[in-house]
């Protein structure tokens, strides 16, 4: 139509139909700057890991590693006895997974298997209320209720604050953890699979116990490890609550100190200067617990890819 | 193998003979897991009770208004957390101003621009394991960076400012995460419309991604700024103090305390100088804090997952 002078029109060329008007400009543009966002998240991990590092290494070479195997924790004195923040940090996590997985995945069986939508609609908000509590309210809470009312009741002779009670706030603060993970594990399950077990004529709890449960395993497992790493990671509970004696602790009613509450000794309130074994002592804990967090965090990761390659 | 059903089998048809009430393991395992819900249920209570029980009369006698202008102090009475509530709000703003930003970027990135190379697969991989990062560390991180280290001019050492960073990148995984799986929640054949009517990658992203992400990446990130919000442990890492002047809104460079860090600290202190009825008030005003900002985010979740 417009070729009114009669020539044939020419081929059209990969230029005529690419844009040039700037939009594919500030498109380009736009992918940059994104990305560069996403580099900072490899720039603040590599910071963790190099932060750590240094200064554990610092700490390392300062010391006499024999000094490392004593069983005292006071870095103000020079001891630094990784056993007494290890043993306690094993006390708190035993205590706290044995309280977090048992009724973390039976809340989450009863959810996913048995409550009806709308009876789940009500009864969800309870661990979600639960997981918004701030860890230290939860610390106070096993000050102020679990020591007293509860621990000291049980053990009269134990020192008022001490593992247990430290583990039960742990716990505490663990239980929606376990739920959500076990809860989306379990939904997973595909509900032919319960179907074919009510077909061939299964009770509901023979079809939870015998079918979905072992179906689920796999993400189950992962909820439990993902527990433990939270367990492992929690500070102000035992903070509060832990009793802060810095030897080993050899049952859980004894007080003690875990890795983490260990880290809170040095710096808390005092204007200390970077530099020095005792500030550096820090790191190193640091150092320990992220490599055994991280090391839990990887197997979780395995276990729930293995739930989403099956179904 | 084929044993297995068979028992099963006898058993129902056993038990229907006899009747639905033979059916005992069956109740009792139910109630056994509802009893699970009721422990948590009961310990909730029991916490709300315990802090609520004091704290809401001793807020009423004193006053919300006192209790919450005046200063951190050493008697209890006059004690206040007025710089707490002050370093909370300020800090709450510093994480929506750097982590939200970056946070939604980096996933838009991932979603949106990434083409599965390992860069792309590396950044995924440590924000998953960022994620699971004990908090404390985080608090090495920002005293290492922000309050001891190279930043520290910048910063103005144990600073409001170091506080708010170094949760900020706490918080930062989190609004990837959640934002990333609310942008991949968008349906497909949105953003192929878009692009058939020659959009480019941006245009689809500005006009229809994000429109239809929205709701999750608020709900994630508020969820995320509650859960930075709560941490009191990083803050014991980077110099948060027990008593001092100041703390004045926009005073970043000076010293700073928070509302969980405040009841971290009178938690320890003698109970008899009436200390207990100071912090169980101040958890109060913590809790009406956080599970104010974690109700917002849960309205629009499920406001969200309604409409999807």
């Amino acid at each position: 139509m417009s070729n009114v002078t009669g020539q044939t029109p020419g081929p059209v060329t990969l230029a005529d139909l690419s844009r040039s008007d700037g939009r594919t400009a500030v498109d380009a543009a736009v992918g940059k700057t994104l990305a560069a966002a996403g580099v900072l998240a490899i720039v603040i991990s590599l910071l963790i890991v190099f932060s750590l590092l240094r200064d554990s290494i610092g700490f390392i070479t300062a010391i006499d590693l024999g000094d490392l195997t004593g069983d005292v924790w006071r870095p103000r004195s020079q001891s630094y006895g990784m056993l007494a923040p290890l043993s306690g940090t094993l006390w708190v996590t035993l205590v706290a997974t044995l309280l977090a997985a048992p009724v973390g995945l039976g809340a989450a069986i009863y959810l996913s298997e048995y409550a009806k939508p709308r009876v789940r609609r009500i009864l969800k908000p309870i661990i979600e209320v639960l997981a918004s509590i701030p860890s230290v309210v939860v610390g106070y809470f096993a000050f102020r209720f679990i020591a007293p009312e509860i621990t000291q009741r049980i053990f009269e002779d134990s020192p008022r604050f001490n593992l247990l009670v430290a583990g039960l706030g742990v716990g505490l603060l663990c239980i929606p953890l376990m739920t959500s993970v076990s809860e989306d594990a379990l939904r997973a399950v595909p509900q032919a699979m319960r179907e074919a077990s009510y077909g061939i004529g299964a009770r509901k709890v023979t079809t939870v116990v015998r079918v979905v449960v072992p179906a689920a395993i796999s993400g189950l497992v992962a909820g439990i490890i993902l527990t433990v790493s939270r367990a492992v990671g929690e500070t102000m509970v035992v903070f509060l609550a832990g009793g802060g004696t810095p030897t080993v602790a050899s049952k859980p009613t004894d007080g003690g100190i875990t890795i983490t509450s260990a880290m809170t000794g040095v710096l808390t309130g005092s204007d200390q200067q970077a530099g020095g074994p005792e500030y550096q002592s820090v790191f190193f804990l640091g150092l320990v617990l992220f490599l055994m967090t991280l090391a839990l965090n990887l197997v979780a990761a395995r276990f729930v890819r293995r739930v989403r390659i099956t179904y | 193998m084929s044993i297995v059903p068979t028992e099963i089998t006898a058993d129902v048809v056993a038990a229907r003979l006899r009747g639905e009430k033979a059916d005992i393991s069956g109740k009792v395992f139910r109630y056994l897991l509802l009893s699970c819900l009721g422990l948590v249920l009961a310990t909730l209570i029991a916490l709300l009770w315990n802090v609520g029980s004091v704290g809401i009369p001793y807020l009423s006698e004193r006053g919300v208004g006192d209790f919450l202008s005046r200063y951190t102090s050493q008697r209890a009475e006059i004690a206040g957390v007025y710089q707490a509530l002050m370093g909370t709000i300020q800090m709450g703003v510093i994480i929506i101003v750097v982590a939200f930003p970056l946070g939604v970027a980096t996933a838009l990135y991932l979603e949106e621009y990434a083409s599965d190379n390992l860069f792309t697969r590396a950044i995924e991989v440590v924000i998953r394991n960022l994620a699971g990062v004990p908090a404390i560390v985080y608090g090495l991180l920002g005293a290492a960076l922000f309050a001891r280290g190279g930043l520290e001019p910048l910063t103005g050492r144990e600073s409001l400012l170091s506080a708010g960073l170094t949760l900020s990148i706490l918080v930062l995984p989190i609004v990837v995460i959640t934002s990333a799986e609310a942008i991949r929640a968008v349906p497909k054949s949105l953003r192929e419309g878009g692009f058939g009517a020659g959009a480019t990658r941006w245009e689809v992203i500005r006009t229809l991604v994000l429109p239809n992400a929205l709701p999750g990446i608020l709900t994630g990130t508020i969820l995320g700024l509650a859960r930075g919000l709560g941490e009191a442990a990083p803050l014991l890492l980077i110099g948060a103090k027990r008593y001092f002047g100041g703390g004045e809104l926009g005073d970043l460079r000076g010293d700073f305390t928070s509302l969980p860090h405040i009841i971290s600290v009178w938690t320890k202190l003698p109970s008899a100088q009436g200390w207990p009825d100071n912090t169980a008030a101040a958890i109060v005003v913590t809790l009406v804090v956080i599970l104010g900002i974690n109700a917002v985010g849960i309205v629009l979740r499920n406001k969200f997952e309604k409409t999807r």
